[in-house]
């Protein structure tokens, strides 16, 4: 249920929205939980929502998120 | 990258494997309860640590008569309920939404609440009412939507809410003398709109380590040493290690946004009763979106599933194995309790991934 998935913020458009790529599909979310992210960053997606912005640093020094990340670096 | 991965997993296994100590983790998060069952690191665990579920599933906590109550609505002309997949077949006392699906009643699965919005705006004929189920990471969501709906004027929309809080129920567990839980592994989403500090308050108060984890294989291992040297070190206080998502304050914006729309109601779990203060209504300024006044929904009493123990199971008391319907008359086809319902019910997790031993 409290499941989330990485994308990365692609383009930010009006009325909080944002386009994200998920695993390479493109969707739009909203961003209205997280507006200060910016373009290319990533963010946490839940229920059509980013609900938190991931901290890419500590991802790729922790190394967990590295696999997920890297597929988006191409 | 991947051998340092890899051996590093593999030093975490080896200092949970080589512990002595007697000890009950819990974690408090249906997609924990996967995670562990599906990687297999329940098998790995020496039998001294014992991972036990708690009611971190909101599927599974959800009261048969709140269901009920659910499914009159629905069965009334003019109304379209939207919701998460996850609900449609938690059992009521005689039928679950499937069923009344299936009889003609308009029951749609919804990814987004936002999705609840698109349709109330397509079809102004009908009242459409989203079933809000969750806790702190969804209900941020819902509350926006709800704030959009008044923004926009959209007056055939109206939320049924069921979203819980985590933190006050596990001060439930956490006191009560019958339930054995020396640890938490807690949340990972749920305090990335939290932050620590309900958890930190429960650490010291109760004094249990509390551990805030991530939801890879590698993050519940490193959650778990984690908890064990607080332990060791005689230690309860609470740590972050799903550190590249949870802040130590948490979501400021949400927790906002959870505070405008919604305050703290009574709410009943299933396994847990009524407990004050753990659901969320909304305030007055919405209340004309609240369903459950809209449409005059009425309290159903619970009636107890003969046999059923998901009450037991999620605070931990029992493992799943050790329910009597278990695997006969209760499987995740015609599941009987809740717990095997959603796929992220430690029933039903049990099921698929952890063999009754012999």
């Amino acid at each position: 249920m409290c499941l989330g998935v990485p994308g990365k913020i692609l383009q930010i458009m009006e009325h909080g929205v944002a386009r994200v790529d998920v695993d390479g599909n493109q969707t739009d979310i909203s961003i209205k939980l997280t507006p200060e992210v910016e373009l290319g960053q990533f963010v946490l997606i839940h229920a059509g929502f980013a609900m938190e912005i991931i901290d890419q640093e500590v991802a790729e020094e922790t190394m967990y998120l590295l696999k997920e990340l890297l597929q988006y670096e191409e | 990258m991947k051998n340092d991965h890899k051996s590093y997993m593999q030093q975490l296994l080896q200092e949970i494997q080589a512990e002595t100590m007697e000890a009950s983790l819990m974690e408090v998060c249906g997609t924990h309860t996967m995670a562990i069952a599906r990687s297999g690191i329940r098998s790995l665990v020496p039998p001294n640590l014992k991972l036990l579920s708690g009611p971190g599933c909101p599927v599974c906590v959800t009261a048969q008569g709140d269901i009920d109550g659910v499914i009159e609505l629905v069965r009334e002309p003019g109304i379209t309920l939207l919701t998460f997949g996850d609900m449609m077949r938690v059992p009521g006392t005689e039928s679950s939404l499937q069923e009344e699906r299936s009889k003609g009643a308009d029951i749609r699965v919804v990814y987004s609440p936002l999705d609840a919005l698109t349709a109330a705006k397509s079809m102004p004929d009908r009242e459409v009412v989203f079933l809000g189920i969750g806790f702190e990471t969804t209900a941020p969501a819902v509350a926006i939507t709800v704030e959009e709906a008044m923004e926009n004027g959209i007056h055939n929309f109206s939320l049924f809410s069921l979203h819980k809080l985590v933190p006050p129920a596990l001060e439930i567990i956490f006191s009560d003398p019958n339930i054995n839980v020396d640890g938490l592994i807690c949340p990972g989403h749920v305090a990335a709109v939290t932050g620590v500090e309900p958890y930190r308050l429960l650490a010291e108060k109760y004094g249990k380590p509390c551990v805030i984890t991530g939801f890879e294989a590698m993050d519940i291992l490193e959650g778990v040493v984690m908890l064990l040297r607080q332990l060791h070190q005689d230690k309860a206080t609470v740590e972050i290690q799903y550190r590249r998502v949870v802040k130590k304050e948490g979501n400021l914006v949400a927790q906002a946004t959870l505070k405008r729309v919604f305050q703290a109601t009574e709410a009943r779990w299933r396994g847990l009763s009524s407990i004050p203060g753990t659901g969320l209504k909304l305030r007055p300024a919405y209340e004309e979106m609240d369903a459950r006044k809209k449409f005059g929904v009425r309290e159903i009493e619970d009636v107890p599933i003969k046999g059923c123990a998901c009450g037991e199971v999620l605070t931990g008391k029992i493992t799943p194995h050790d329910c009597a319907l278990f695997g006969k008359g209760c499987t995740p086809l015609r599941p009987i309790g809740p717990c095997m319902v959603s796929q992220e019910g430690a029933c039903a997790a049990y099921y698929r991934y952890t063999p009754l031993r012999d």
